[in-house]
């Protein structure tokens, strides 16, 4: 059976949303123990576009972002890989450091470190609210962590996407912590044969 | 003539090809493990450009996008400038890019994407007996290119690995 992003019915998206909503609210409570700041997050926006579209709405092919991947594994594998652009990394990680930082393509081993650990909670939350709704097992890898131009950084789910279709599902969320505004993305992206029983557990099978 | 100065710049996107007359630049944004495949016809300027995303589209389940592969869209790319006026026998191909963007062991296929792009365009036009004169790829960084019709030099630029003409 083959499912691909472009014929899933307005049901399934909806359920993806709502676990998108769920998933990123956690984070959020995550970021916030963290940082020990008071995290507001907006209604996370699930998009399904053209991969060509993607790094339009990320800002362009060209500007720098910080990337972080992780392995999924268990019932289902595939990857999740959770983005920010340069202004976000250097929030964050001035958030988490008590410091400024600076431009993300400088940024130190210890910098490196705590946006990967940061990675490591959002996509961690994530999951776990995927997990807990689907009662499957998912298990995360060790972050990596990448900062280049957003089009190099975005093949990566794109190419994994491209095998399916020509779209990519993504996840927009924006978190505010007084009157800083971040905007973070993620990118779930499961191997060609979980979209099937991720779809399946989540009780809306095509 | 100038392309800059007459300002032909033709946009090549993700997944996507691009064949041009010169004087153009023929560019792509932001090549990953994607694989930018530049071809160009010595004799006529006539130049082309695919930016391909897989290796292969004989193990897709989609194959709608011929523009995604490197089999086909190599093909198509050679055919189209052809059609233009180019000749066959005067095209030359530079690749960029095919990068490793994330580097874990454990992390397998995914990973080799990139290795897997450059090697499967290699083997197209090798059939397709257009040399491969010069070629930027693998590492793990990405890169825009342009390609410019005057001479058919290849423009790379990085962020934090510098720029290069091949």
């Amino acid at each position: 059976m083959s499912i691909n992003l472009e014929n899933l019915n307005a049901l399934q998206i909806d359920v993806l949303k709502e676990i998108g909503n769920i998933g990123s609210g956690n984070a959020a409570t995550a970021l916030a123990a963290m940082i020990n700041k008071k995290i507001d997050m907006q209604v996370p926006k699930v998009k399904i576009v053209e991969f060509k579209e993607v790094s339009t709405l990320l800002g362009g092919e060209e500007i720098p972002v910080v990337g972080i991947l992780l392995k999924i594994e268990g019932d289902i594998t595939g990857s999740i890989m959770f983005i920010l652009d340069h202004k976000a990394s250097q929030v964050l990680v001035n958030l988490m450091m008590g410091k400024n930082a600076e431009d993300p393509v400088e940024f130190d081993d210890m910098q490196v470190s705590a946006l990967k650990e940061l990675g490591n909670i959002m996509a961690g939350s994530y999951l776990g609210s995927l997990s807990m709704l689907t009662n499957l097992k998912i298990i995360s890898s060790v972050p990596v962590l990448a900062m280049d131009m957003a089009g190099a950084i975005l093949s990566v789910p794109a190419i994994e996407f491209g095998k399916v279709g020509d779209t990519v599902l993504y996840i927009e969320t924006e978190f505010t912590e007084g009157s800083t505004k971040v905007q973070g993305d993620f990118f779930l992206i499961p191997d060609v044969d979980s979209y099937e029983i991720l779809l399946k557990a989540i009780g809306v099978n095509a | 003539m100038n392309a800059t100065e007459i300002n032909i710049i033709v946009k090549v996107g993700m997944a996507d090809l691009k064949v041009a007359d010169h004087p153009c630049i023929l560019t792509t944004l932001g090549l990953g493990s994607c694989v930018g495949v530049a071809l160009y016809d010595t004799k006529t300027k006539i130049s082309g450009l695919a930016h391909v995303m897989l290796p292969s589209s004989l193990q897709a389940r989609n194959r709608s996008n011929i523009a995604k592969f490197a089999d086909t869209a190599i093909v198509c790319l050679v055919e189209e400038m052809i059609t233009k006026g180019a000749n066959k026998n005067s095209i030359i191909a530079k690749l960029a890019g095919g990068a490793q963007m994330f580097t874990l062991n454990e992390m397998s296929d995914i990973m080799k994407i990139g290795a897997r792009n450059v090697a499967a365009a290699k083997e197209i036009l090798e059939n397709l007996k257009i040399p491969i004169v010069a070629e930027d790829t693998g590492g793990n960084y990405g890169r825009t290119i342009e390609l410019y019709s005057e001479d058919g030099r290849l423009f790379i630029k990085t962020i934090g690995y510098g720029v290069k003409n091949i």
